[in-house]
């Protein structure tokens, strides 16, 4: 392989994972406040596909935008209204609505198959394209991409850093203890589920009007589903969740390289194994935290038990539970 | 802050947890709540801190009347409570915890802060500490100094000495008279007569949801005090001690290595007779809880076995019954009633449920269980709990293993329980106990085993131990010559 394929593959992989980074923390903001939103594969499907409706009508890509943020939005609200109001089971209101939403995006987005539409354009940043390497990786894409790379350090900072974050980090831990403090958990977890969904919006418009143009029938169906895993690789940690929207992304990438080596894979093969790759990684790490295996991993040298900690970090303690005040 | 209330009433459906309290507490005092098990104390302290609304009623601060009913307008106002579980985030380190829900001061005023309280009140934290790694002592102190921070002026704990050391207890008491000569006030609730004689200023007394004494001057007789909380005075009659008998043991243990993830206990050499009650004498966490997962055989030793009845035992035992502490989550099944939990215990799947309601409603009768068959069990005060789970062991069970048995129940609920395990005892099975409580263990107990530093010492007969003698065994003194 020489260097300038592998530039090329990175810009791809940096390319690639820019929705998928946005909708996963989309969710990695409504679980943090201890809310799960599983609606994501469809929220992401009709978004994206009312996105580019908008967008295709009103020849504006940043009208697109707002419109799939406001449908993402609107249906967070939706299940927060379900799940944390009125306390019905938070699994069964998302996975309803999922396929829900994914039905309805292929009943309505009917008219605009196959048609072509506007874009997001690209923008080079002037100035810093000239950079050798970093220029070609980082600032010679689109506003999309250049949002996914700013969002997990922002997120992550606000998160760790900001007395906000605090709060929503309490709110899925234990918010008992925070409404002791004074804190009003249904509105705060309100506000996070919807801004949740209104980036899980902005990453369906992402597909249809930048990484994957047009609308089809179920046209990115499947990626919301691996957003939710990728979380959970993550471990709820916004670097850990990066980490995994790129490996996924690298995934997808050697596959569709793969492709064109004129090997003898199907090419359905090759589209669904970073799926099934993405599984069987998340199914190890996520043993490893398993309890018969914990007495075995004591015994290891620290640094790699370190590791493995790092990796089996639980999720939120009150993740998917209601909150029900005394 | 001078607060008092005046005609306060409180209900839940059919039971009056308040009824018209009219009381002040007057500022930089410490002021005794008392009350047995379901007078009301919690419910007063929770409606004070905002947690409960009103029914009726009025609370005035410094003259002024406010509504209180949310937590929120408790923290603005500057009453603050620390619960009996602590209400703190576990993945928190302890600056985080205090931090939370403050929009002031910055987080360097904050560690400065502590740092202040930790060296004024002789509580030894750190800002960087994770609150999952410290214990419940430890965990109320921070809740005390977040409260200081977040400028409480009034603090109210609930029975805050259940589970801490001796030493926590030592320091919470000082720590609570540093904070009320700066003009604060603490409300002390406890159903522990010691604590109100040796820490508070006054005492206020509450029988089944009325005030029966309000704000007497200490010092008052305990006699005074158990009339005014039972309206009836009661002694514990000392129970004679079996001697130790020497036939075939219930359980043996031969140069026995016990482990879990964080305790190693052994090697043992013990054989524990039929037929007695053998308190665990020890500090909190020092194996306890590993002996008992062994005798349940919920746990595997390292080496050598466990024998039950002369058999090994490699896996729980039906005949072994076992009462953990916490009570909703190991024992009990929280959403289910107690004629569906005597359900459960049935060995065919098919039998009517018709007996099963009958053998609850006896159940009921002879362990004074305040409850419909009915009542998921999660409805039910703890000490009704506590019965309940005690009734639920099996008439066959030959080794009962109990954690803090009467931990939160009032003397007479205590008492009942004891008077069922002795007749347990009576009838052959061995019953093993852990308590904090250390006159507990003298009163109930034959014979005593005591943990110390990883090693257990063998079976004492109570009548050869003092309670004096057997606080400085659980402290190291003397531990080599008891030891097996």
């Amino acid at each position: 392989m020489n260097w300038t394929q592998l530039l090329t593959d990175i810009a791809a992989i940096i390319a690639v994972s820019a929705p998928l980074i946005i909708a996963t923390m989309g969710i990695y903001l409504s679980e943090r406040a201890g809310v799960i939103n599983l609606s994501v594969d469809g929220s992401m499907l009709l978004a994206g596909m009312t996105g580019f409706a908008v967008a295709y009508t009103t020849n504006s890509v940043v009208l697109g935008f707002v419109a799939a943020a406001l449908v993402g939005g609107l249906i967070a609200a939706l299940i927060a209204y379900l799940g944390v109001s009125l306390r019905i089971s938070q699994t069964a209101i998302g996975f309803v609505l999922a396929l829900l939403c994914t039905d309805l995006s292929s009943f309505l987005g009917n008219p605009y198959v196959q048609q072509t539409g506007p874009a997001v354009p690209a923008w080079s940043i002037p100035g810093l394209t000239t950079i050798p390497v970093l220029g070609q990786l980082l600032f010679s894409h689109d506003a999309v991409i250049y949002l996914s790379l700013t969002l997990v350090p922002l997120i992550a900072w606000w998160m760790m850093r900001t007395r906000s974050g605090l709060i929503v980090r309490g709110l899925g831990e234990r918010p008992d203890a925070l409404f002791a403090r004074g804190i009003d958990v249904i509105r705060w977890r309100y506000v996070m589920v919807i801004i949740g969904g209104v980036l899980i919006g902005l990453a369906g418009a992402a597909y249809t009007l930048d990484l994957k143009q047009g609308w089809t029938y179920r046209h990115m169906a499947g990626t919301g589903w691996i957003a939710l895993a990728i979380v959970i690789f993550g471990a709820w940690r916004p670097w850990r969740i990066l980490l995994g929207c790129y490996f996924f992304a690298a995934l997808q990438t050697m596959a569709s390289r793969l492709q064109d080596n004129s090997w003898q894979i199907p090419t359905q093969v090759l589209q669904v194994a970073p799926f099934v790759v993405m599984i069987l990684v998340l199914a190890v790490v996520n043993s490893l935290g398993a309890p018969e295996l914990q007495r075995w991993i004591n015994r290891l040298p620290t640094p790699l038990r370190r590791m493995i900690r790092f990796l089996t970090s639980p999720a939120p303690a009150a993740l998917g539970q209601p909150f029900i005040q005394q | 802050m001078h607060v008092s209330i005046q005609q306060l009433n409180k209900s839940f459906g059919p039971v009056r947890a308040n009824q018209d309290i009219t009381i002040a507490f007057a500022a930089g005092q410490i002021h005794g709540i008392l009350g047995e098990n379901g007078a009301g104390k919690s419910t007063l302290m929770k409606l004070l801190s905002g947690v409960y609304k009103p029914d009726s009623g009025q609370i005035f601060i410094n003259g002024n009347a406010v509504t209180l009913g949310t937590p929120r307008l408790a923290v603005q106002i500057g009453i603050g409570m620390v619960g009996q579980d602590p209400l703190d985030v576990p993945v928190f380190s302890v600056l985080e915890n205090i931090a939370c829900g403050l929009q002031m001061p910055s987080d360097a005023d904050i560690r400065q802060q502590i740092m202040h309280w930790s060296t004024t009140l002789g509580f030894p934290l750190h800002p960087d500490q994770r609150m999952r790694d410290l214990t419940v002592g430890q965990r109320q102190q921070v809740e005390i100094v977040r409260l200081l921070i977040a400028g409480s002026h009034v603090l109210i704990l609930d029975e805050p000495t259940t589970g801490i050391t001796a030493a926590q207890v030592a320091a919470l008491f000082a720590a609570l008279k540093t904070i009320v000569a700066t003009g604060k006030t603490v409300l002390f609730v406890t159903h522990k007569l010691d604590e109100i004689e040796v820490l508070c200023n006054t005492v206020t007394v509450l029988r089944a949801g009325q005030l029966v004494g309000t704000q007497l001057a200490m010092p008052i007789s305990k006699e005074a005090m158990l009339t005014a909380m039972f309206g009836e005075f009661l002694t514990h009659p000392q129970v004679p001690a079996k001697p130790i008998p020497t036939d075939a043991p219930r359980w043996q243990l031969s140069d026995t290595m016990l482990q879990d993830t964080t305790f190693v206990l052994g090697p043992l050499n013990l054989s524990l007779p039929k037929g007695m009650i053998i308190g665990l004498a020890g500090l909190e966490g020092s194996g306890q809880r590993v002996f008992m997962h062994h005798l349940a055989g919920t746990a595997h030793p390292d080496r050598g076995h466990v024998h039950f009845n002369g058999q090994p035992l490699t896996r729980a035992n039906p005949l072994v019954a076992w009462l953990p502490a916490d009570r909703l989550h190991e024992g009990i099944i929280g959403a289910m009633s107690l004629s569906e939990h005597v359900q459960l215990l049935r060995d065919s799947l098919l039998a009517a449920n018709q007996n099963a309601t009958e053998k609850t409603a006896q159940l009921i009768v002879d362990y004074a269980i305040k409850a419909t068959p009915d009542m998921p069990l999660q409805q039910l005060s703890g000490g009704n709990q506590q019965r309940a789970m005690l009734a639920l062991i099996p008439e066959s069970a030959q080794g009962i293993l109990l954690e803090h048995p009467t931990r939160g129940l009032d003397t007479v609920s205590a008492m009942a329980i004891w008077q069922r395990l002795q007749v347990r005892r009576d009838n052959g099975a061995t019953v093993l106990f852990f308590s904090a409580d250390l006159s507990e263990i003298m009163q109930y107990s034959d014979a005593v085993l005591v943990f110390f530093g990883g090693q257990v010492s063998r079976l004492l007969a109570r009548d050869s131990l003092s309670e004096e003698a057997l606080a400085a065994l659980i402290g190291g003194v003397g531990f080599a010559e008891v030891s097996a």
